[in-house]
């Protein structure tokens, strides 16, 4: 089992002309291969920042960063290895794949960087992949990302993220910009991969429901702390610090008098 | 806490992973939530970063004038001061910091007598001038091409830009046949233009004179006879320098107004019930105008190039032919003088429209927080 | 819409429909050079070129073989385009002409373009003070008035090769490109696809290379065919004002000649015409070049007016404050099919 940790981090920007602004502070918890764990907050709390930071897009200002017990290199071989170990899938599933070139090429760069596979096989290997995330290679191999529909593309950016056979996913809120209708057939393709290739996910959204559905853990965010940490059910059936109960009563429940749930939210939305 | 959560939890001790930290849970997150007052706040930040970098690029003009005499192969310099034997010794002195020619002194030494003279606005005399200073002779130019150029530009901008919001919104019509024959015309270098609106206009349909600023035996007063022939004699150098030039005006706005009618903003206001026409001035062309200022700023270095040819196609008595006429004549202190002068008025009007700019984009004044 | 149970894991996602083109790597790279208006443009470019290097074959005189019992001539049999005033032939002259725009144009074009993609990318992909500078330099270039400079540097010469104009013409003209170019790196810089490539440990190389120079074709397309268009009326208007010396033959050469015997004055038409004709021909084919690859880059630019005669077609106007409803569909139907058109802005 290998783990990836964050110790006291602190991320600090500092904005020319509007001082700092403090991303993330002191946030600490340990990501497990083989576990899911749910990042859950609202637009603004940091969700994404932790995620630069274990890609290592942005450094962090203060704490460690540490994986399987040893930091994470800041640059050279070492720091190539390691990015061969944690992919990410990004948000918009449009704006990760470069318009200009096809799938092939997508899903190519990675084996051919990290010498996944020796280079004869490289082609079979992109088919197998894109058969793995539920696509018709042969029809979808040679197109370009505005040819394809947006789940398509997403599971695009999924198996370009298994290429280089990683230990750990962060998936930045997969799905949100989908549609309502695909989203479970995504999320529930995560999962399995995650399953049979023993992953360890963190999972980055803002949707509660999905949260629980998907992770073993959930960890609440708030203006770049952490509220809240705890199994799944745990915190979202007994939510006990205020944030996260403002969280779970402002999802939608049909079932819950309009009466009840505005006087929950103390008075008006 | 709010008091329901307090009535919910009781008394109990909040277990060791829940932060502590009292955080008003309904508050938003990270975006600030104060109100900035009504008045209008200067942007004092960009304006200083412009001025800034305009300083830098008239150094850098100043320099380049600078180097160019000291560049030049052979006696050129020295032969044409040696030609003129009437100048007093502190001009001469003067032409000889100017024109690179005080070799005995170091490099160091040169520049900084030269930037002195700068300073003290001495530019040296004209030998093409009778030996006036070289500031004297410029001023007596300046005023006509600033006028020239002032009146065709701003007439050949309004025009344009009008007629580009006027033709984005009714797209599809047939106005849109004016965007390619107006680009037409701006490829057609200024000169062939200005050369041909004189064979047509003053040659053979002799409706306007051909050239110069006034008749002869007129001389410059106050008078509506003098502002009379002024009008004459400007107006076919001013209108072809605005049939040149619309078709990029136009085109600029025009793209603009079909990006910014694609938005949603635009939709919402058509579904509140605006009449047209206040779509149109009020939210769709505000909106677009604001890169026409910003390439109205570009294009004045443009502008520039355009009247220098345009005075030597006309003879009309502008900076540009008097750029021209000094170069030709080797009269290089007046040709440098002309040259600094002109870059300091493309940099005020930089100035004039970053101001301007600043002033009309709510964001550049917005984040000066 | 579809109608498939929200929760059903295996629904099938909808195909974008294939119509949508599939051209393979190198296609794709000039497809905006397909339309009319591009194609249009390089034919006239390619026609100048083909002239300018077959200069010797295509012209019947020298540029400057005098005729002296021929002088001031209109178009004969034997003069295609007349004579000057010395005899010389026009058809000629301008012929020879070509060559000295064509090799000045490029050469200028090429070397500012050179400038202006190095300048552009690099301060667009760093930051700090290495893009403040470079993006410094690119606009002092950009404020100094262009055709005074030329002219204050051109007085140091007294007769320079076509190479040496061609390189002042250059330096003059690359700020543009590099300031357009630096404002797109920099959007592209922030896309997820880029900061894909970095996660995924891509060099910078080829992350500036592979991954955003494709993308920036449009862009360069685009200052490539300005530039050249600054080049070349530049360079006529330079010859014509007599800056650049008259030994260089252009078309701003002739036109320089003709001014100065009052060609224009007298109406000597095929002396002063066919040059500047000439000019102007170039210049039209470069903006049908730039529209062409205008509406490619920017599709909004190519349908709007589209959409707005195929609006105006079916009784709609396109600017109506209310969104347009139209019955389709025959009266005795119980339901009517209700057409419900506004413009879809493409994504």
């Amino acid at each position: 089992m290998t783990t990836l940790e964050l110790k006291h981090v602190t991320k600090i920007y500092t904005v020319r002309g509007a001082g700092q602004i403090k991303a993330l502070d002191d946030v600490s918890f340990t990501l497990e291969s083989g576990r899911t764990i749910g990042l859950v907050g609202q637009s603004g709390s940091g969700k994404s920042t932790i995620a630069k930071i274990l890609t290592h897009l942005e450094t962090q200002t203060t704490g460690e960063v540490l994986y399987d017990g040893e930091v994470i290199p800041r640059g050279g071989k070492r720091l190539r290895r390691y990015r061969q170990q944690l992919r990410m899938v990004f948000q918009d599933p449009f704006a990760s794949l470069n318009p200009y070139h096809t799938i092939r090429h997508h899903i190519e760069r990675p084996l051919l960087l990290d010498s996944v596979v020796p280079r004869a096989e490289v082609e079979t290997e992109v088919h197998r992949l894109l058969e793995r995330v539920q696509l018709d290679s042969a029809s979808v191999i040679d197109r370009r990302p505005h040819e394809l529909s947006g789940g398509q593309r997403q599971r695009v950016a999924i198996a370009r993220a298994l290429a280089s056979r990683p230990t750990f996913l962060v998936a930045d809120e997969p799905v949100s910009m989908l549609d309502v209708s695909i989203r479970l057939g995504v999320l529930n393709l995560l999962a399995d991969l995650q399953r049979e290739e023993g992953l360890g996910v963190l999972y980055i959204t803002h949707d509660l429901a999905t949260a629980r559905h998907f992770s073993d853990e959930i960890i609440v965010l708030n203006q770049g702390r952490v509220v809240e940490h705890g199994s799944a059910d745990d915190v979202i059936l007994n939510p006990r610090h205020p944030y996260t109960k403002s969280l779970r009563a402002a999802s939608p429940d049909p079932e819950r008098h309009f009466a009840q749930a505005t006087s929950i939210l103390g008075g008006g939305q | 806490m709010s008091p329901v959560d307090r009535a919910a939890t009781g008394t109990a001790r909040p277990p060791a992973d829940v932060d502590e930290t009292a955080v008003d849970p309904l508050e938003v997150g990270t975006t600030s939530t104060e109100v900035h007052s009504r008045r209008v706040r200067v942007p004092w930040r960009f304006l200083g970063n412009r001025a800034l970098f305009y300083l830098f690029t008239l150094w850098a003009a100043v320099t380049i004038n600078f180097f160019v005499p000291r560049m030049m192969k052979g006696d050129a310099v020295s032969q044409y001061l040696s030609r003129n034997r009437n100048i007093s010794p502190e001009a001469a002195d003067a032409l000889r910091s100017l024109l690179g020619l005080d070799t005995d002194k170091s490099l160091w030494q040169q520049y900084a007598e030269y930037l002195h003279l700068l300073v003290q606005g001495n530019l040296g005399v004209a030998l093409t001038h009778g030996l006036r200073p070289v500031t004297e002779v410029i001023a007596g130019a300046l005023p006509w091409t600033i006028g020239l150029v002032g009146v065709a530009t701003v007439l050949a901008f309004s025009i344009g830009t009008v007629g580009g919001a006027v033709i984005g919104w009714k797209r599809g019509s047939k106005l849109d046949i004016l965007i390619p024959l107006t680009t037409f015309l701006n490829t057609i270098p200024y000169f062939w233009l200005g050369l041909m609106a004189i064979s047509i206009f003053a040659v053979n349909l002799g409706w306007l004179p051909i050239g110069k600023a006034f008749g002869p035996g007129v001389s410059p007063e106050w008078s509506f006879e003098f502002i009379g022939q002024v009008v004459k004699h400007g107006t076919l150098p001013a209108l072809t320098i605005v049939v040149a030039s619309l078709g990029g005006w136009m085109l600029g706005m025009r793209n603009m107004m079909l990006t910014v009618l694609d938005e949603d903003y635009i939709t919402v206001a058509h579904a509140k019930g605006m009449p047209s026409r206040r779509v149109l001035w009020r939210y769709a062309a505000r909106n677009a105008v604001l890169p026409q200022i910003q390439s109205f700023a570009l294009a004045i270095g443009f502008i520039v190039g355009g009247t220098v040819v345009m005075e030597m196609v006309f003879s009309y008595p502008g900076v540009g032919k008097m750029l021209l006429d000094a170069t030709n004549a080797k009269d290089y202190a007046l040709m440098q003088g002309v040259f600094l002068v002109i870059t300091l008025s493309v940099l005020l009007a930089n100035i004039l429209a970053d101001v301007a700019y600043a002033f009309l984009d709510p964001r550049t004044r917005q984040t000066e927080s | 819409m579809s109608t498939t149970p929200l929760l059903d894991a295996n629904a099938v996602e909808p195909e974008v429909p294939a119509g949508a083109a599939r051209p393979g790597r190198l296609g794709g790279a000039f497809a905006m050079f397909r339309n009319g208006k591009s194609v249009a443009g390089l034919v006239i470019l390619g026609f100048f070129l083909v002239v300018a290097v077959l200069a010797p074959w295509l012209a019947p005189f020298s540029a400057t073989k005098i005729d002296a019992a021929a002088r001031l001539q209109p178009p004969s049999a034997e003069h295609w385009l007349g004579t000057t005033h010395l005899g010389e032939d026009v058809f000629s002259q301008v012929i020879w002409g070509t060559r000295g725009v064509m090799v000045v144009g490029i050469l200028a074009t090429v070397f500012a373009i050179t400038i202006a993609i190095t300048v552009g990318v690099l301060s667009g992909y760093t930051s700090g003070w290495r893009s403040e500078s470079l993006s410094a330099l690119a606009n002092v270039f950009l404020v100094l008035p262009g055709l005074p400079l030329i002219i204050v540097v051109s007085s140091l010469f007294v007769d320079p090769p076509l190479w040496m104009i061609a390189i002042i013409l250059g330096l003059t003209g690359w700020a543009w490109g590099a300031r357009v170019l630096r404002a797109q790196t920099m959007s592209l810089r922030n896309r997820d696809f880029v900061q894909a490539a970095k996660a995924n440990g891509e060099p910078l190389r080829r992350i500036i290379a592979v991954e955003m120079l494709p993308n920036l074709m449009g862009l360069i397309a685009a200052s490539v065919v300005g530039t050249m268009t600054a080049a070349v009326i530049g360079l006529t208007t330079l010859s014509f004002i007599g800056v650049i010396p008259v030994s260089n033959y252009n078309w701003g050469t002739i036109l320089n000649w003709a001014s100065a015997q009052g060609a224009f004055q007298q109406n000597q038409w095929w002396w002063y015409l066919p040059p500047g004709l000439c000019i102007a021909a170039i210049g039209v084919a470069l903006s049908l070049l730039n529209f062409g690859i205008d509406e490619y880059v920017n599709p909004r630019l190519r349908s709007a007016g589209e959409r707005a005669r195929a609006m105006k077609k079916r009784g709609m106007d396109v600017n109506a404050s209310v969104t347009q409803v139209r019955r389709i569909g025959g009266a005795d139907e119980t339901v009517a099919v209700v057409e419900i058109d506004r413009e879809e802005s493409p994504r």
